[in-house]
């Protein structure tokens, strides 16, 4: 309940903060920030239901031999499942942790309330004016809406709605970084977790405004007032905006890996200065990705289109795989610092696996890196797209990266979020520490299913396979692990969601106490904690041998895919 | 200390240990996969050049009309059959739901395979070889291209263009 109280150099007193202090973590909390890191956490929650229906309804339509919806409600329900996926369940959750770090790490109180309101109110409104519509039957378009495809203005509108609403909530963040500063909250560097928050909402803010200028004029399209925009151009600015904000959302992710590390296993950034200059890199190096949306298009030269794939990616994925070494080796040397040492692995057999903020975070880095990062370098090499192009492998791709990726750290942080900002202890204890198992596992299997799908051809957005008459038992079976996998990651879905609910209504308050520990990592009884440095050789083996496993995966998916590509039609 | 904390003074160092060993080969390896690209735009012989030149609709369609009219050499199922000439162009037109003409090939021989919509955007893949291309109203794409085997191949449309989307089914015949 108290402030926090600052005694400057003088010998005045300064109230800091009016919020209240953490029992568990000893920081401070502002209550409006909490108030509307609240709202949008619980918005996000819902959103990522009607997603995950959506998800289950599709999986068993994909699933030839199911084939559940029909074609208009397949098509209805891929459009709804994209946009409250990708759009809205992550959008609410990254203001709600924009809000976070901006606060509490920087001991600092929310810029204003109002414009929290106004961001949310705009964010909300539009999100249900979009369902509303497309549960209409009126934009029957999927999320990207690609012209000359024409749903109802409410649909560009609502789309506008969110994007402007939350940019609006970017604003506020930057804006409590500002008066921060100035009341000088803290001393010194903002740490890191706002460093990476920081990075997402500058690459947040260059990629809403590529939707403001491609959802303004398609808006005016769709109410007659203005000539229809050209498709390509759409194409161009729409990935500036489709293709930015994925890695709006790796910096979140990565962010939210520190996070955990930290809270979980008390984990430390190994080198700061490497960590800030890899999500530097993100900020300066993204700016052109959309180029490989668009690597078969026509009107696009291959000079374009291989410039900007490796211009503007590699430094990127440098970045991310800078952060996929830093984040375990922090895990590791703090493993190893309590006593864990024994072999290579001895510090990642003995993590707190049964703490789903660990286990979900680990997952999602594993994931991501093996599945997302080496898929998507992949796919998006320019020539290569020729054999990937809008087949499943895509949504194959796309799946471990922001689902396994992203959504799963998401899911992760939420088991600290509940109990630390809505003050609740978690019910279904033992539900909860499978749950990241059971997601995770779900989405690996959906997204090796479309994969190699995809490789046979399969195409993605595509309702019926069986008219073609080229796809084999194998696409089918692979169909078949779609479906599967599909059903396993809604049951983790589910269960994610019912905990979260049942949490707020049924959770035992820790109001006053801290929060019940999941099981965070300590040293064993009569061991002392060493510190370890960064050059110490023995410190890092584990973590190495990890990401030359992962570098030798990488070269062979990649050159298998060359090798593939070499098999085709010679084209130009 | 923690990512969570405000960093300790003097934390810009320079990275040391696996770390800095880690950076230079990941940093080798970006080299590599930024070279690959350039390597097979001048040695690899599958390439998207995305030339296209500007068209209207309609006057592609009249194209494809001509075309059919002086290279047709059959017919399946109501969609003409074509036979370009070698090293000469074909047209293909996309449209909600079909792909006009069948195109009839040789093995081996080059040609200039226009694809363009009438109507919405739509997706030119290649079966069971696994080729896409994007198909785009108002844009004549261009590819070059060289069948190196022979049999009947299917087209199928991978970009959502309304209900009829899965049923858009095309051939191309190589000899
Ligand atoms: C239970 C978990 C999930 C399952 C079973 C699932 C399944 C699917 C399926 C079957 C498709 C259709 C693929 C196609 O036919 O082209 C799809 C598309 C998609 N999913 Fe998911 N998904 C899940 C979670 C998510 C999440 C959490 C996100 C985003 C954060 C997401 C983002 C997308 C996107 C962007 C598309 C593409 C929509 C389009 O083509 O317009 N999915 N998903
Ligand atoms: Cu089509
Ligand atoms: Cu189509």
């Amino acid at each position: 309940m108290s402030a926090i109280v600052q005694t400057l150099v003088d010998g005045t007193k300064k109230i800091l903060n009016p919020g209240r202090v953490c029992a568990t973590t000893g920081l401070s909390v502002c209550r409006t920030a909490q108030q509307f890191i609240k709202l949008n956490a619980v918005s996000a929650v819902v959103f990522l239901l009607i997603g995950g229906v959506a998800a289950l309804l599709l999986a068993l339509t994909r699933w030839q031999t199911v084939h559940l919806l029909n074609a208009e409600w397949f098509y209805r329900i891929v459009t709804l499942h994209g946009l409250n996926m990708l759009i809205f369940w992550i959008l609410f959750m990254e203001v709600a942790i924009l809000y976070f770090c901006c606060t509490t790490p920087l001991n600092s109180k929310l810029f204003s309330k109002k414009v929290a309101w106004v961001s949310f109110g705009m964010m909300l409104t539009g999100a249900l004016m979009v369902d509303y519509i497309i549960l209409q039957g009126q934009a029957d378009v999927m999320m990207t809406s690609y012209l000359p495809l024409l749903a109802h203005p409410l649909f560009y509108l609502g789309i506008i709605l969110v994007a402007v609403g939350t940019l609006i909530g970017v604003f506020n963040f930057f804006a409590t970084l500002y008066i921060a500063k100035r009341d000088k909250t803290y001393e010194g560097s903002v740490p890191l977790v706002t460093f990476g928050a920081t990075a997402a909402a500058i690459i947040a803010v260059v990629t809403l405004l590529h939707g403001a200028i491609v959802m303004i004029p398609t808006f005016t399209y769709s109410m007659g007032w203005t000539p229809q925009p050209d498709p390509m151009w759409y194409r161009l600015i729409w990935w500036g905006l489709g293709h930015q904000s994925q890695q709006v959302n790796v910096c979140a992710m990565v962010s939210v890996w520190y996070f955990l590390a930290s809270v979980t296993t008390g984990a430390r950034p190994l080198n700061e200065a490497v960590c800030r200059t890899a999500f530097v890199l993100y900020v300066l190096f993204i700016n052109l990705a959309s180029a490989h949306h668009l690597l078969v298009d026509p009107g696009i030269g291959a000079t374009w289109k291989i410039w900007n794939t490796s211009y503007a990616m590699y430094l990127a994925v440098l970045a991310s795989m800078i952060h996929g070494f830093t984040v375990p080796a922090s895990v590791e040397v703090a493993m190893r610092e309590k006593g864990y040492v024994r072999g290579l692995f001895g510090w990642l057999t003995s993590a707190p696996w049964g703490n789903p903020g660990f286990s979900g975070f680990f997952l999602s880095l594993v994931i991501f890196g093996f599945g997302g990062g080496i898929t998507g370098v992949t796919l998006g090499t320019q020539q290569i797209n020729i054999i990937a192009h809008n087949t499943l492998r895509i949504p194959g791709h796309f799946h471990v990266t922001v689902v396994g990726g992203t959504t799963l750290s998401f899911m992760a942080l939420a088991f600290y979020v509940i109990p630390l900002i809505f003050e609740k202890d978690f019910i279904w204890r033992k539900a909860a520490r499978l749950q990241p198992y059971l997601f995770g596992i779900g989405i690996v299997m959906l997204a090796v299913g479309m994969s190699f799908a995809g490789s046979m051809g399969v195409p993605r957005r595509s309702w019926d396979i069986d008219v073609a008459g080229v796809y084999g038992p194998a696409a089918h079976l692979m169909l078949g692990f779609v479906g599967v996998g599909g059903i396993i990651a809604f049951v983790g879905l589910l269960l994610f969601v019912l905990l979260c609910v049942g949490t707020l209504f049924f959770g035992k308050s820790t109001k006053g106490r801290a929060m019940t520990d999941w099981g965070v990592a300590k040293a064993p009884a009569g061991v002392a904690v060493t510190r370890l440095e960064e050059h110490d050789l023995s410190a890092t083996k584990g973590t190495f041998a990890m990401v030359l496993i992962f570098l030798a995966c990488f070269a062979v998916y990649y050159f298998a895919n060359w090798k593939a590509l070499a098999d085709v039609w010679p084209v130009r | 200390m923690s990512s969570i904390l405000v960093p300790e003074r003097g934390w810009f160092r320079a990275p040391a240990g696996h770390e800095k060993i880690w950076i230079g080969l990941a940093l080798s390896w970006c080299l590599v996969l930024t070279v690959m690209m350039p390597y097979w735009h001048f040695r690899g012989k599958q390439n998207s050049r995305g030339e296209a030149y500007a068209v209207v609709p309609t006057e592609f369609a009249a194209r494809v009309d001509r075309f059919i009219a002086a290279n047709k050499v059959g017919e399946s199922n109501g969609v003409p059959i074509v036979e370009p000439a070698p090293g000469g162009d074909a047209f293909v037109l996309a449209r909600m739901w079909s792909w006009n003409p069948i195109l009839k090939l040789r093995k081996g021989e080059t040609y200039r395979v226009h694809l363009s919509s009438l109507d919405l955007q739509h997706g030119f893949s290649l079966q069971p070889l696994n080729m896409n291309f994007q198909v785009m109203p108002g844009y004549d794409h261009v590819l070059t291209l060289t069948p190196t085997s022979a049999g009947s191949f299917t087209i199928v449309c991978n970009e959502f263009c309304g209900i009829g989307h899965s049923n858009m089914i095309g051939h191309i015949i190589v000899e």
